[in-house]
């Protein structure tokens, strides 16, 4: 663990310390045309998949009958997108994807707000007010993020059943809770572990308490580690599945869920330029969050690489 | 900590009755109490009750009726887990294989002081923002036999080019290791680039006094060197196959036929279409039981390795 610790550190640091390696002599050398070859090559496999959505739902059905999906749209239409958005179906019923994506909405903000204050509280006790046995449960936690979902899946079918949540939105809210813990409560543990003790020592000793100290003193120094919990959380929570289609019910499945049953509905004629601007909808989200948080995401996500 | 006990704790300790340990630091246990739970009851007690239940016959409902290990016979029976079983070992196989080679290889390319670095790191880690739902759907559009990539080479010329991943049983799981390469192979360049950017120029300095030629270095020198991201990546990698269940949903559906199946598919499919319990708990045992013999190793080389210095 210590070792992704460091990773992460490394990775945040990037920019800092700068590429090294031996320079490269010529512009135009072998060398050179060879990497940059590479990477551009590469580079388009990675590009395609967006180009080829992005292009597909501008175009109109006849368009794609027609063709070439590489080829940019020689008419652009937005109707895809409201179609996607409004109309489109899973079975019977014919809402689009807006349900979703209001039901992702109000799955999202309660589960990240409850899994970040719950491990942030957390990775501070286990940090700063360490007590008998706390360790062992950390250690734990961790070893359980590694479990596959699939062996806790059905006795967390019956406790939700025991306390009333099954099918409910606040069901699902607890099990991202949940299965978040194990990699929010390492990210915060090791943040305050590095918090300097004397600042810590100095506020026991002018007598506050642990939440005092929690809220007064960890909490206002702690922002850039909340803004990567919650870029991880949100990009985590937002892009789940399997949760999302066990633990709740049609009226309330999350935007990917409601994604996948009318991308792959096997009724009536497949539209594909609406199938791809109800991907690239969902797609979105976290596509706004990486372009805009840059360097957070990728701290992120070395903190995340634990959970794996 | 090492500060001193609360005063009134103290004073209070020095009277008759000692108070209860449980009482001392009790913010913090109170502040616990949630991992502590989430720690017993749901990763250990969900577990362990899984194991057990999956020695019981369990159809629609959980009971306590053991068969011993019946459910195991039956699920190694099973056509379909044999399959599930197969498939992921070739996707597993090749997935870490590609992973790691393209995963180092960018690492590589953007570790040489060239320009638009970051703009080549964005391109190459923006998969992994998306959920498997939408990287498996964008890659069935595109590798649709109809209207994608085999339509569009054919149309250049080549009528007799073949590339149907998702038609074709044979080569079902290639369509869904393309796809599953792009969205994952962003984070192990991160990572391999992390751990490029530890290593200290003097090395690099000294193979060049040496003569050693960059792509030597990079084999003989840096690779051992990495070692400990190496594994970190392969752990990673590791327990991302074995949870592989969104993408093929997304993708493929486990069809053509039975012919992408994968263990977390059927392990979902038992428990809750098919009504079958039983079945389900084995196989997610059988799941479990592969997590422990990656797992192991790994937390050997990484924990005991480090107390023998």
């Amino acid at each position: 663990m210590a070792n992704v610790d460091q990773l992460g550190a490394a990775v945040a640091a990037n920019t800092v310390i700068g590429p090294r390696g031996p320079k490269p002599r010529k512009r135009f050398s072998r060398n050179n045309i060879f990497l940059y070859g590479t990477l551009i090559v590469v580079g388009m496999y990675y590009l395609l998949p967006l180009y080829v959505m992005i292009i597909t739902s501008l175009k109109g059905m006849p368009e794609i009958r027609l063709g070439n999906v590489f080829g940019p749209p020689l008419e652009v239409t937005f109707e895809p997108w409201v179609k996607a958005w409004a109309e489109a179906c899973t079975g019977l019923d014919c809402t689009g994807l807006s349900k979703g994506f209001w039901n992702s909405v109000q799955i999202l903000i309660p589960s990240v707000v409850l899994s970040i204050a719950v491990a942030s509280v957390n990775g501070y006790a286990l940090s700063l007010w360490k007590f008998k046995g706390s360790e062992v449960f950390f250690t734990i936690l961790i070893i359980g993020a590694f479990i596959p979902y699939q062996t806790m899946l059905y006795p967390i079918v019956i406790m939700l059943r025991e306390i009333g949540l099954m099918g409910d939105l606040w069901g699902l809210v607890l099990v991202h809770t949940v299965f978040g813990m194990p990699i929010l409560t390492l990210l915060f543990r090791n943040y305050f572990a590095s918090v300097p003790e004397e600042l810590f020592k100095a506020a026991r000793v002018d007598g506050a308490r642990f939440w005092q100290i929690y809220f007064q003193i960890m909490l206002p120094m702690s922002l850039p580690i909340f803004v990567v919990a919650i870029i991880l959380q949100v990009t985590g929570i937002w892009n789940d599945f399997l949760f999302g289609v066990i633990y709740t019910k049609p009226e309330t499945y999350p935007m990917t869920v409601q994604l996948n049953n009318i991308v792959n509905s096997v009724q009536g004629v497949k539209e594909y330029n609406v199938n791809m601007a109800a991907t690239l909808l969902t797609g979105l989200v976290p596509l706004v969050i990486y372009f805009a948080s840059g360097k957070l995401f990728v701290r992120g996500i070395a903190a995340g690489a634990v959970k794996g | 900590m090492s500060v001193v006990d609360d005063p009134a704790t103290a004073s209070v300790a020095s009277g008759a009755k000692r108070p209860s340990r449980l009482f001392k630091n009790l913010s913090a246990k109170i502040a616990s109490i949630p991992m502590i739970l989430t720690a017993l009851c749901v990763f250990v007690g969900g577990t362990t009750w899984t194991v057990v239940y999956s020695f019981t016959n369990s159809r629609m409902l959980p009971r306590e009726n053991f068969v011993g290990l019946d459910q195991y016979e039956r699920l190694w029976g099973t056509d379909r887990w044999i399959i599930s079983i197969k498939n992921l070992a070739v996707y597993g196989v090749c997935s870490m294989i590609l992973t790691l080679l393209i995963g180092f290889t960018l690492a590589a390319c953007l570790d040489r002081k060239i320009r638009f670095e970051s703009a080549f790191r964005t391109i190459f880690l923006y998969p992994f923002a998306l959920s498997f739902v939408v990287t498996g759907l964008a890659w069935q559009w595109i590798l649709n036999p109809d209207f994608g990539i085999q339509n569009v080479v054919r149309s250049w010329g080549w009528e007799s080019f073949a590339f149907d991943p998702l038609n074709n049983p044979d080569i079902v799981m290639f369509g869904l290791l393309i796809a599953g390469i792009w969205q994952g192979s962003g984070l192990i360049m991160c990572i391999m680039l992390a751990g490029l950017r530890g290593i200290d120029d003097d090395i690099w300095k000294a193979a060049k006094v040496d003569g050693i030629g960059t792509i030597k270095t990079y084999i003989v020198v840096i690779i051992p060197m990495m070692r400990p991201v190496f594994i970190t990546s392969l752990v990673l990698i590791a327990s991302g196959i074995i949870k592989l269940y969104d993408l093929v949903v997304a993708q493929t559906g486990g069809g053509p036929g039975l012919s992408s199946e994968v263990p977390a598919k059927y392990v979902i499919e038992y428990m809750f279409r098919a009504q079958n319990l039983g079945q389900g708990f084995a196989a997610s045992t059988m799941m479990l039981c592969s997590v422990v013999v990656i797992l192991i190793p790994w937390a050997y080389l990484e924990f005991g390795g480090k107390k023998r210095g």
